[in-house]
């Protein structure tokens, strides 16, 4: 089924080939309304996701971050269909998901699966380690025999021993125990992409770090591809191939993860990263930290969203919403390009005014 | 808060309308004519007819329904058929004779089931919680009626402290008087005292299972702010319990007035539906109704104005 | 790079040494391991099953029989020769008549919280699940009902409809179901949106496999706590019922009714008229206690 080897196995449902994204994700909205007033009418929208386009290469792991609010966890919700999307396309594996011709929803989910933040109350409370993993696989005909043993199997994958830990209840576990429990629950239909949701987010930090450590070793094992959406710019560090930075609803940068650490061109993506506590005397910077809170969602800046807190702000910045483009200077690398939604090429080289 | 309680009135049209519906449905439940039941069987067809015609049942029923409504909306409930006498006033002493045992009754059953949760909760598992708990529970499943049986046994059949029945004459005394009231407002008290009771029990102990309290006692707070930071944190729910509880005893007073004698709403409407006089029957049913419509109304209000996160 | 390389050998940690727990028992046997602990609920139950006992056969532990009176032997006290219990108003055994009531008042006091729990659970979950147009339809017709004082309804309805057994399990079967609505549809609201009812719905769970393998087993709990203590409650309302002649007809036996024709024996055997009203209160205590003891029970979080 896997292999350790570097070289990945090829999947029997691969359909375009290494090359061709597993998952492409085109402009996809999602607006929420609000309701108040005396006859509770609709009187504003959230505008939670808002245009957003990626893609994820086979084999990869595409890391999410932005501060909370800034509509990561909907992203997923949108992507895993849990909610519907306003507008915008997913593509999975070269098929068009709900589209005639395309693949439909529950084949697409069989190959997509999500680990959630709340490892307790993702957890049915009345049902043991075993039940819980051999569940999904049962609904799709396995049958019963086989799919204890394959959650059993997958609790030793995931380094719960079966025989301690398969016939216990959720509120008998840790946390960290609890998260492996989850994350053998999303493989247990042997997906090809793992949607992670701040799921190490809620952990102590030793036991962040050898889930981490998991979940690379099953990647591996399983040739799978990972979305891990993330507040915390030291674990995506750490976990991703590329980041997609996200502010508000929108993206503002994306590339290779080693580009956006050392060259972030965002003003944003470059507070972000200033604001990450280091003992390092070499990793201390002096861009200045983010202040505020985002502003609200419910009517976001128009133009560039970012413009009430950047201070490269220019009058232009309110006019035109910035696309993702190549930054200033640059010529974009055609499989993993560098992308930054900034009119201001100042803003792009980090140059401070009065400063 | 302005807009909340704008909208929390409009809830309450729609709410109203469904009640009087309700109201002038059930006296459809059963197939006839009131009039048809009530007449002797040799009285002639034109002074049947002649009765249905005085009473307004000779309509189709949507037109007795509106008629009826928009009468009942400016205080007519017409005239009883038993007695031809205006329901309305019949109504008016009724309910200021109950509003008398519910309102003492609501004092000290919400005052004594306040006092035995607080104690309850913060004796927790010790033994002023257990014998509070006991008599809560009791209070809970109390068949009131028996309750009040028991009463009249123990206080005017084996001694004679307290006079049985009725609620004694005008001239009396004010003191003489008062002890008429006695007997009706313990009994009634009993079931708000326990489920008050029950519910401050729980909501203190979830109260002080949260870390706040304990925060507070580690900067070193003493006791009584504790105890007033405990009663903020409990007010909504248990007001609205209380709101619930006050409406209960209004409409649930029938069978402690008719073992009291008490002419209350309760009495009128058992007397009403034995003699199947159908506008008063309407008439307590809407108003009872209406009333605990209007007090579950004041609570939600005086409730998002404590909590400001109720005033959604 | 970064902290996690430091720590990153730690990877899977080796197994622990395995400890031979035993396999944890299944939820409803935990809350019924709990529950057996709990003495005020085993002595509860041990009563109840009692009562149950002795209304349910009767006829042979009553001899006499609990319709026939005698004149001569009307209101007997309580320790009288042949009646250990008394005599009711005309001449027939209290013991006879309490064991045979009991049956009436169980029942019309179960029934119509089976009935309720039938209907209201399942519009109650509907609505929770749904959401949407159809909750807000079930919900707000519920506000109609939910505006009568229970009591008061309950009167309304078999004061309409008539007395009768059937009409009073009827009316209060009605009054109960629109907070049996509420309570389902609280608890299912709240139980939809924990995530993993969305995990089982990304894992491609259909709808009707998540509300049975997912929802029931964790809304019924709350939804029975709640019924037990309606039992309770419907105890003491359809002996009001039966108290204030709307319930159950006589001559039949039936702990409201026995009260209510023995009040006016109140003067001349009080012990004895005390005696149904007692019944009820205790049976009524009874079915609150269980409900407490079963809510503290199917706590998990106290169960640590």
């Amino acid at each position: 089924m896997s292999s350790t080897t570097a070289q990945p196995t090829l999947d029997p449902r691969d359909r375009g080939g290494p090359a061709q994204p597993l998952l492409i994700v085109d402009e996809l909205t999602k607006h929420f309304p609000v309701y108040g007033g005396a006859l509770n009418r609709q009187v504003a929208t959230v505008h939670a996701v808002d245009g957003v386009s990626l893609s994820v290469r086979k084999g990869e792991t595409l890391g999410i971050v932005g501060e909370s609010g800034c509509g990561k966890s909907t992203t997923a919700r949108l992507l895993m269909q849990l909610i519907k999307p306003d507008s915008g396309r997913l593509i999975f594996d070269g098929d068009e998901v709900g589209a005639p011709g395309g693949i439909d929803v529950t084949s697409m989910r069989r190959q997509m699966q999500m680990v959630f933040q709340d490892s307790y109350s993702s957890l049915n409370p009345r049902m043991t380690m075993i039940d819980s993993i051999a569940y999904a696989p049962r609904m799709h005909g396995l049958s019963a025999k086989a799919a204890e043993a394959r959650a059993e199997s997958l609790l030793e994958r995931v380094g719960l021993h079966p025989r301690q830990f398969g016939r216990r209840y959720p509120h008998e576990l840790s946390g960290g125990q609890r998260q492996r429990v989850n994350i053998a629950r999303a493989l247990a239909l042997e997906p090809r992409l793992v949607i992670l949701d701040e799921a190490v987010s809620a952990l102590d930090k030793s036991v962040e770090a050898q889930v981490l450590n998991l979940l690379a070793d099953l990647k591996e094992q399983f040739n799978l591809t990972y979305l891990f959406i993330s507040h915390d710019l030291n674990v995506v560090e750490f976990i991703s191939d590329r980041v997609l930075v996200m502010y508000l609803g929108q993206v503002v940068e994306t590339g290779p993860v080693e580009d956006i650490y050392s060259r972030p061109r965002h003003p944003y993506t470059r507070a972000l990263l200033a604001s990450i506590p280091t003992l390092d005397p070499d990793r201390r910077t002096t861009v200045l930290p983010l202040t505020g809170d985002p502003p609200n969602p419910i009517n976001p800046p128009l133009g560039c969203r970012f413009r009430t807190r950047c201070p490269f702000a220019e009058a232009g910045c309110a006019e035109t919403t910035p696309k993702l483009a190549a930054p200033i200077g640059t010529q974009a690398n055609p499989v993993t390009p560098h992308l930054v939604a900034c009119h201001v090429a100042a803003a792009q080289q980090g140059a401070i005014h009065g400063h | 808060m302005l807009v909340f309680v704008i909208r929390r009135l409009l809830q309450a049209i729609p709410i109203l309308i469904g009640v009087s519906l309700v109201v002038f449905g059930l006296v459809h439940l059963v197939p006839g004519n009131p009039i048809d039941m009530l007449m002797p069987p040799e009285a002639s067809p034109e002074v049947i007819a002649q009765m249905k015609a005085a009473f307004g049942f000779d309509k189709p029923l949507y037109m007795q329904y509106l008629l009826w409504l928009s009468r009942a909306i400016s205080g007519d409930f017409g005239l009883s058929i038993f007695n031809s006498t205006p329901v309305a006033g019949q109504l008016m002493d009724a309910l200021t004779n109950t509003l008398k045992l519910a309102i003492l009754a609501a004092i000290l059953g919400f005052s004594a089931g306040i006092a035995l949760g607080l104690i309850a909760g913060f004796n927790h598992n010790r033994w002023p919680d257990k014998i509070a708990s006991v008599i809560t529970t009791a209070g809970v499943s109390m068949p009131h009626y028996w309750c009040a049986i028991v009463m009249v046994l123990a206080c005017a059949v084996l001694n004679d402290w307290l006079p049985a029945q009725g609620m004694g004459d005008d001239q009396d005394p004010f003191l003489d008087r008062l002890q008429y009231l006695v007997m009706p407002v313990v009994t009634l008290s009993f079931i708000p005292m326990g489920v008050v009771g029950r519910l401050v029990r729980a909501t203190v102990l979830e109260i002080l299972g949260r870390e706040f309290p304990g925060a507070l006692a580690a900067k070193g707070l003493t006791r009584w702010p504790i105890l007033r930071h405990v009663c903020k944190n409990a007010a909504p729910p248990v007001l609205a319990l209380m709101g619930l509880q006050f409406g209960y005893l209004l409409g649930g007073s029938i069978l402690v007035e008719t073992v009291f004698n008490w002419p209350g709403s309760g009495n009128l409407l058992n007397i009403a539906i034995f003699r199947r006089d159908i506008p008063v029957l309407q008439a307590t049913i809407l108003v009872l109704a209406s009333f605990f419509v209007v007090l579950n109304l004041m609570v939600d209000i005086l409730q998002a104005a404590i909590d400001p996160r109720l005033r959604r | 790079m970064s902290q996690f390389q430091a720590i990153g050998s730690i990877g899977v940690p080796s197994p622990p040494p395995i400890v031979a727990i035993p396999a944890s028992p299944g939820y409803w046997r935990s809350v019924w391991g709990r529950l057996q602990r709990d003495p005020v609920t085993v002595a509860v139950g041990i009563l109840l099953l009692t009562i149950f006992f002795v209304t349910a056969f009767a006829p042979l532990v009553a001899t006499q029989d609990p319709t026939t009176g005698s004149v001569i032997g009307r209101l007997q006290p309580i320790g009288s020769a042949g009646h250990w219990l008394g005599t009711d108003e005309t001449g027939r055994d209290m013991w006879a008549r309490l064991a045979y009531g009991g049956r009436l008042s169980l029942l019309t006091g179960v029934a119509p919280v089976t009935i309720s729990l039938l209907i209201g659970g399942i519009l109650g979950i509907t609505a929770g699940y749904a959401g949407g147009l159809v909750g807000t339809l079930i919900m707000r017709t519920m506000d109609v009902f939910y505006a009568f004082p229970s009591i008061l309804l309950a009167i309304a309805i078999c004061g309409m409809l008539g007395s009768g057994l059937f009409n009073s399990v009827l009316a209060l079967a009605l009054v109960f179901i629109p907070p049996m609505v509420r309570i389902s549809e609280t608890v299912t609201s709240q139980c939809r949106h924990l995530d993993f009812v969305e995990a089982a719905r990304a894992s491609g769970t259909t709808t009707s496999q998540i509300i049975r393998h997912h929802m029931l087993a964790n809304v019924l709990g709350p939804i029975l706590v709640y019924a037990t203590s309606l039992i309770s409650l419907s105890i003491i309302l359809s002996a009001g019922l039966s108290f204030l002649g709307l319930g159950v007809t006589p001559p039949a036996a039936e702990w409201g009714l026995m009260l209510n024709s023995l009040r006016q024996s109140i003067y001349v055997q009080p012990y004895v008229a005390a005696l149904p009203g007692l019944m009820i209160f205790v049976t009524s205590m009874c079915f609150n206690l269980t409900a407490d003891g079963l809510r503290s029970a199917m706590d998990v979080r106290l169960a640590h």
